[in-house]
């Protein structure tokens, strides 16, 4: 029946309506906070900077580079993974990409005979590997949209003690780099050993620092304390990254379903407005017909009769519809 | 006139402290206090968990509370690295007081307690820089 198709579609388009005041609320609080994670990102980088260049200076400095958390295993049997997600989907691609990549390095790994060990950062990976019974070592959540550096202390000491007790070779760490607003890309990257120093202590060199730099109280001390805080701020910053990316994410996602929201909306309302219209016509034909049918029988007295429904019906069509959608 | 030290005090939130000094009185792990001025000799060093001093033109100081961080002194130019410094005027001294009588109540049921040594060696250290500004 016509007028059950018109309050079909007056129902959807309610519903949607009410999903796209949502999606529109969750974008522009996502807005809001990506422009809080970014500048928190911009804040830790002065940080990062500055620890790589004193250990930079340290190994140009002619100390001896030389940590456990440097050293290169010669065999590598077990891979340590940092998979970094949100705690929280409706974010569009964001973690399922993230996921994605993880998946493949530590089947790649695994292929090739090696043991692994996986640290969840965030709900929506440890979920992921829970359910497909991925033996998780290490699961923290929580904090994905505003992580602070003692969550990243933490992960940090957790894995770098796997590192250090040789219950894993090596560790990868997943996540999504913030590019810019527009662009957030997952990456790979190596977390421990730390392949970067060596690079450091090449580039500290071939700069003219001052090599007589004093040690207090020496500089394997000054090392053993300073590379874990490197590691951690690593983490940190990759942790900030993360969380920019995701609410940038989201609000991509969020903004596409509101404009497919209202797209919907535009559509259904053609629909319903034509399904209205045909009802109506409808009922004027069935009007005229019967009209039709009465004037047979006595010609003198049904034409004005009909002519007067005839007026009825165009004059109110309105009012009929509310009948029949009722 | 003077030459002056640029001195920068980073922790991984923020930048608390950008600008020049004309001494920098830190404390390290081991030696104890030292003073930087300008022309010191490249310096790297571990901090203790004590306060930055840093001392400007004019008898004007900013004092910081320092956990766990480095300093690194080159080119007239001085860099301290911590997990938290907070500048004097940041402190919050209620709740200081609180988490040192917290720690203290843990010290007295098990004096070995390493994490209530170290929160009443922070709590300490809080009061104590906040004192000075």
């Amino acid at each position: 029946m016509p007028g059950g198709k018109e309050r079909e579609l007056r129902r959807r388009i309610n519903s949607i309506g009410s999903t796209k005041k949502i999606t529109r609320a969750m974008e522009l609080i996502a807005a809001t906070r990506v422009v809080k994670a970014m500048q928190r990102a911009n804040a830790a980088r002065p940080y990062a900077r500055l620890i790589t260049g004193v250990i930079e200076d340290l190994a140009a400095g002619g100390a001896e580079v030389d940590h456990p958390l440097l050293r290169q295993r010669s065999q590598v049997r077990t891979v340590g993974f940092i998979v970094i997600t949100g705690d929280r989907g409706l974010a569009g691609a964001y973690n399922s990409s993230v996921i994605r990549a993880a998946e493949r390095q530590l089947m790649g790994h695994v292929s090739e005979g090696k043991g692994y060990s996986l640290c969840c950062v965030g709900r929506k990976s440890a979920s992921y590997f829970r359910f497909r019974n991925y033996r998780i070592a290490n699961a923290v959540d929580g904090f994905s949209d505003n992580p602070s550096y003692d969550d990243a202390r933490h992960i940090a000491e957790t894995v770098s003690e796997w590192f250090l007790s040789e219950a894993v070779d090596q560790v990868e760490l997943i996540y999504t780099e913030f590019v810019s607003m527009g662009t957030q890309r997952v990456v790979v990257r190596r977390f421990l050993p730390l392949v970067d120093t060596e690079m450091m202590a090449k580039q500290g060199s071939g700069t003219d620092r001052s090599a007589s730099f004093e040690f207090e109280p020496t500089p394997q001390a000054v090392l053993e304390a300073l590379l874990p805080r490197y590691t951690e701020a690593r983490l940190y910053g990759a942790l900030l990254d993360a969380a920019a990316s995701e609410h940038a994410s989201r609000q991509r996602a969020m903004k596409a379903a509101t404009d497919n929201a209202q797209e919907l909306i535009t559509k259904l309302s053609r629909a319903m407005n034509q399904a209205r219209q045909d009802a109506i016509t409808t009922e004027i034909m069935e009007i005229v017909g019967g009209a039709e049918a009465l004037g047979g029988n006595s010609h003198s007295d049904a034409e004005p009769a009909s002519a007067t429904m005839l007026a009825d019906a165009e004059a109110a069509p309105e009012q009929k519809h509310s009948l029949t959608a009722r | 006139m003077a030459v002056e030290l640029d001195v920068e005090v980073v922790s991984p939130e923020e930048v608390s402290y950008s600008g020049t000094a004309e001494m920098v009185i830190v404390r390290t792990v081991e030696s104890g206090d030292i003073a930087f001025q300008a022309g010191h000799v490249p310096f790297l060093g571990v901090l203790a968990t004590w306060s930055v001093d840093v001392l400007r033109l004019g008898d004007e100081r900013d004092s910081f509370a320092v956990h766990r961080g480095f300093v690194e002194v080159s080119h007239n130019k001085v860099t301290i690295l911590s997990d938290v410094s907070e500048a004097a005027s940041e402190i919050d001294v209620p709740r200081a007081e609180q988490a040192r009588d917290r720690a203290s109540d843990a010290l007295k049921d098990d004096a070995s307690d390493a994490e209530a040594l170290a929160a009443l060696e922070r709590a300490d250290l809080r009061l104590r820089v906040a004192a000075l500004a």
